[in-house]
């Protein structure tokens, strides 16, 4: 009899565990929303959030309808419809975050020469698209996502026009459905800086080949100038890609990002920039802070960043990059904020906690990485707030998402609802508590 | 005369003072601040006492006479940051010519004058473990820092309280450098194996050789010939006897469980992992049989060894029981390792504390200093940093950082140029556009052209 019992209990004991045990990944996963796998376009209402507009301030107790890809409704009273109601009571709604110059997708792990598609042969090759060099299927790509970065502008480098950038948002299996609408030309400014301590070069030479670079820009230019003039006057030309291009940016139909980040370069671009009537964004813009005013007063945009590297100077500031886009947008520059990073390029928000810790502000900063970066990209009819009408481009937080230990927990990106996975939270789940642990029996 | 007589007994008194280069040591009673202890909770409105570099007394209402007094109301103070795994103010990282370097030194190397110690203080940290760099299986041997800054004396940065620590590395670092590069074992995971293997081996026999001397020398009459002496193989011997502790350069689960199981065999438990970024995948074993890992907050995918990484990393160690950190092998991160350590509150929800301890207690522990630092305690070291609000927010700013109890970063005593010392043949100032700041690889990039213009960007 006895043993009956005790085998009864035992059988119980293992009928509990066996729940557990089958339970303990839902329950896990429930953290993560790991219900679904792969994006989900339907109609969603988020119900009961505080709403961080940028645009029309902040509204509490408010809901977002999202139906065929763009936010239907936006206000306190929303009726759901026969919409998935997601509740989001003490959770609040952003804009999906810009990162205003990436390599994600351009290339999987950085030291390998197989998977960096982001610098093409030769110096000139202004014809080179980013875009179709975006792997869609980065194992990055929902590594960022799910930090409710949403849209990256994907940046090739190297050379003077290394090629045409394309703003892209983070959900999609081709191209043409992660294209965000916006692309540019880069040109690396010829730069007369010493490099680093590392950099040999004497005084002299770098004057030199800065001067080199210098002419070498204005000869192509000249040439694309020529060809530009030449094709609106409709004469016959031959098949010459590189100037196509760039009579692209002659013609306005496309803006030209100009990298530049020493002072005395930035001065330069700028001159440059006016002298050639050209439609020109700065980035990288490292020393804007000492030229703050000349790029205001030049009404140029700025996308600067990251704040999270040394200042330029050993004679610097300790924090002259986290106070550099502060200073900016006090002289009253339009700013944008970037990563220049690939597979890290969830950190924008921090990048943009600590310029607004630094001087800038929380709004300012906020708006740094939403709707500023919507209307330097002019995509700001569609995109970087939360209004009727705009794409369905936001996320769902615990908190403010610049703030370290805030949760992100759901992102939609075009209306789709993108799973809260990836790889790195895939690993968490299977190895928190490993099976078998340090003992296999 | 005998007035000149006690003038000159005092200046040989002071000379002698000096001559034993003792390192400053301050006083300073910090009032009414949020403590952030690390080991015994956090304590509000506390005051702290610093008497010649030691925190005396942790309570309320302290109070001292003729002691710099600092209102930290509504302010935090925290212990100083300890980074773990450093190359700052070194002025070589790399010696790549074996795979075997046990007898290099980089205390030789200590170049007081690096702006990169004052923008680490002025990010709160105060203590690194300034190591060799990764292109050897068994590389030299590391010097665990104060950051004294505004000595020109490269000693006055030791800290001689820390342990002897050496550098190892496994993995694409080795391989490349000395198999792939040079033609020389090693090439692959094995051959990393068999050369640490091979160096413990050869420094056993080195170590019999020495007591067969020994004991022979006993003998009455008798003059024995002495082994050669050999800084490498004594160096190593020491690593067998537990003098040393290893930080042992990794990233692949394999590799890392591959040297757990060489290290129980010849006894040596005093090892660190660093980078560790598949760590994760063997927390039970890292638990059990090391002095725990540390590890960047969320970097990855830079090399292929990396791929397969998680940013959950810390989180998971920590969960395991693994003594965990965070570390910086940058002149970038070291100067935001406050930042890094709340990026596990992000990926993967750890406390409050259990955050703090990872840039703090932990590495102290993993560098053998942790009766010194790494906490607030009365008795420890007074390196101790201010916070204008809670150290974890990506809002924080360092206020002030203390390092034996004497300020060495003030916030609103900041001068614009901290440079110690100015080279003058520098006519044109360089401008860091990118900088080189991850150093593990640093000294050997020579041997690769094929990484074309991604060089820079990651080498560790």
């Amino acid at each position: 009899m006895l043993e009956n019992k005790e085998l009864k209990m035992k059988k119980i004991y293992k009928l509990l565990y066996t729940l557990t045990i089958l339970l303990l990944p839902v329950m896990a996963q429930a953290q993560f929303d790991g219900e679904f796998i792969k994006p989900r376009n339907g109609k969603f209402l988020l119900q009961n959030a505080t709403i961080v507009t940028v645009t029309n301030g902040t509204i509490e107790n408010g809901s977002v309808l999202i139906e065929n890809g763009k936010i239907s409704a936006v206000g306190r009273n929303v009726s759901p419809g026969d919409a998935e109601v997601i509740d989001c009571s003490g959770h609040y709604i952003y804009p999906g975050m810009f990162d205003g110059g990436s390599r994600l997708g351009l290339v999987e792990v950085g030291s390998l020469a197989e998977t960096q598609d982001y610098a093409e042969v030769g110096s000139v090759s202004p014809n080179m698209q980013a875009i179709v060099a975006v792997n869609p299927n980065s194992v990055a790509i929902p590594v960022t996502r799910v930090s409710g970065v949403t849209t990256t502008l994907a940046v090739p480098s190297g050379g003077l026009f290394p090629g045409t950038a394309a703003l892209i948002n983070l959900n999609g299996y081709t191209s043409d459905q992660m294209y965000a609408g916006f692309k540019g030309v880069v040109l690396n400014f010829p730069s007369s800086a010493r490099r680093s301590t590392w950099d040999r070069r004497s005084d002299e030479d770098i004057k030199k080949e800065s001067e080199t670079a210098q002419k070498t820009l204005n000869e192509i230019w000249g040439r694309a100038v020529n060809y530009h003039k030449l094709k609106s006057a409709g004469a016959e030309l031959q098949f010459y890609p590189e100037m196509e291009q760039l009579a692209k940016v002659i013609a306005g139909e496309l803006p030209l990002l100009v990298e530049v980040n020493a002072a005395a370069d930035i001065e330069a671009a700028i001159e440059w920039i006016q002298s050639k009537e050209v439609n020109a964004i700065l980035t990288g813009v490292a020393e804007g802070w000492r030229v703050a005013e000349k790029i205001a007063e030049a009404k140029l945009p700025v996308v600067v960043g990251p704040m999270l590297s040394i200042p330029t100077r050993q004679s610097d500031r300790f924090d002259a990059a986290y106070t550099n886009p502060g200073k900016m947008a006090k002289a009253g520059v339009k700013v944008v904020i970037r990563t220049n990073d690939a597979e890290n390029t969830r950190n924008l928000p921090f990048n943009a906690g600590f310029a607004a810790a630094y001087g800038m502000g929380k709004e300012e900063a906020l708006k740094a990485v939403t709707i500023n970066a919507a209307e330097v990209f002019g995509v700001a009819d569609k995109m970087g707030s939360i209004e009727e009408g705009k794409d369905a481009t936001l996320f769902v937080s615990t908190g403010d998402p610049f703030e370290t230990k805030t949760q992100i927990r759901h992102v939609f990106i075009d209306g789709y609802r993108v799973p809260m996975s990836n790889r790195h939270i895939k690993l968490y789940q299977e190895f928190l508590e490993r099976s078998p642990g340090l003992e296999k029996n | 005369m005998k007035k000149i007589h006690i003038l000159y007994t005092g200046l040989l008194m002071m000379v002698c003072l000096m001559a034993e280069a003792q390192t400053p040591k301050g006083n300073v009673l910090i009032k009414n601040a949020t403590v952030l202890t690390v080991t015994n909770g956090t304590l509000e409105n506390t005051d702290v006492l610093v008497e010649n570099g030691v925190i005396k007394r942790i309570g309320t209402n302290l109070s001292a006479s003729n002691v710099e007094t600092i209102d930290a109301s509504g302010k935090y103070l925290m212990p100083g940051i300890i980074d773990a795994h450093s190359h700052v103010a070194l002025d070589a990282v790399n010696e790549a010519t074996s795979p075997i370097t046990s007898e290099v030194k980089m205390a030789d190397v200590v170049n007081p004058y690096d702006i990169g110690l004052y923008r680490a203080l002025a990010g709160g940290v105060t203590v690194s473990h300034a190591m060799h760099g990764s292109a050897n299986a068994i590389g030299g041997e590391n010097i665990t820092l104060k950051h004294r800054y505004g000595s020109g004396n490269p000693e006055d940065l030791y800290m001689k309280e820390a342990p002897r620590t050496i550098k190892f590395a496994l993995g694409e670092n080795p391989t490349r450098v000395h198999g792939r590069g040079n033609g020389n074992q090693p090439r692959t995971r094995m051959g990393v194996e068999a050369v640490i293997r091979n160096g413990f081996n050869e420094a056993i026999q080195y170590q019999k050789a020495w007591k067969a001397y020994d004991e022979a020398k006993k003998v009455k009459g008798a003059t024995p010939i002495p082994p050669k002496y050999d800084t490498r193989l004594q160096t190593l011997a020491d690593i067998l006897d537990g003098k040393v502790i290893i930080h042992c350069h990794s990233y692949r689960a394999d590799e890392i469980y591959a040297l757990i199981n060489t290290c129980r065999e010849f006894g040596i438990t005093n090892i660190v992992f660093s980078h560790v970024n598949e760590g994760f995948k063997v927390a039970p074993e890292l638990a059990e049989y090391t002095m725990g890992a540390s590890v960047f907050a969320d970097w990855w995918a830079y090399k292929f060894e990396v791929y397969y990484s998680t940013a959950y990393n810390a989180a998971i160690l920590t969960e395991n029981g693994v003594i965990t950190s965070i570390n910086s092998d940058s002149g970038e991160l070291i100067r935001h390792l406050y930042h890094e350590a709340g990026k596990a509150q992000r990926y993967g929800e750890l406390d409050d504390e259990q955050t703090l301890a990872l840039i703090t207690i932990n590495p102290a522990k993993q560098l053998g200093i942790a009766e010194k630092v790494g906490s607030i305690e009365e008795g420890k070291q007074a390196d101790l940093v201010i916070f204008d609000e809670h150290p974890l927010s990506v809002y924080a700013i360092p206020q002030m950082t203390f390092v034996d109890g004497v300020k060495y970063f003030d916030i609103n005593d900041d001068m614009d140029d901290m440079r110690l010392k100015v080279s003058a043949a520098e006519t044109v100032e360089p401008i860091f556009l990118k900088e080189h700041d991850h150093k593990c690889m640093h000294g050997v990039d020579f041997y690769f052209t094929n990484f074309g213009r991604n060089l820079f960007d990651h080498g560790h």
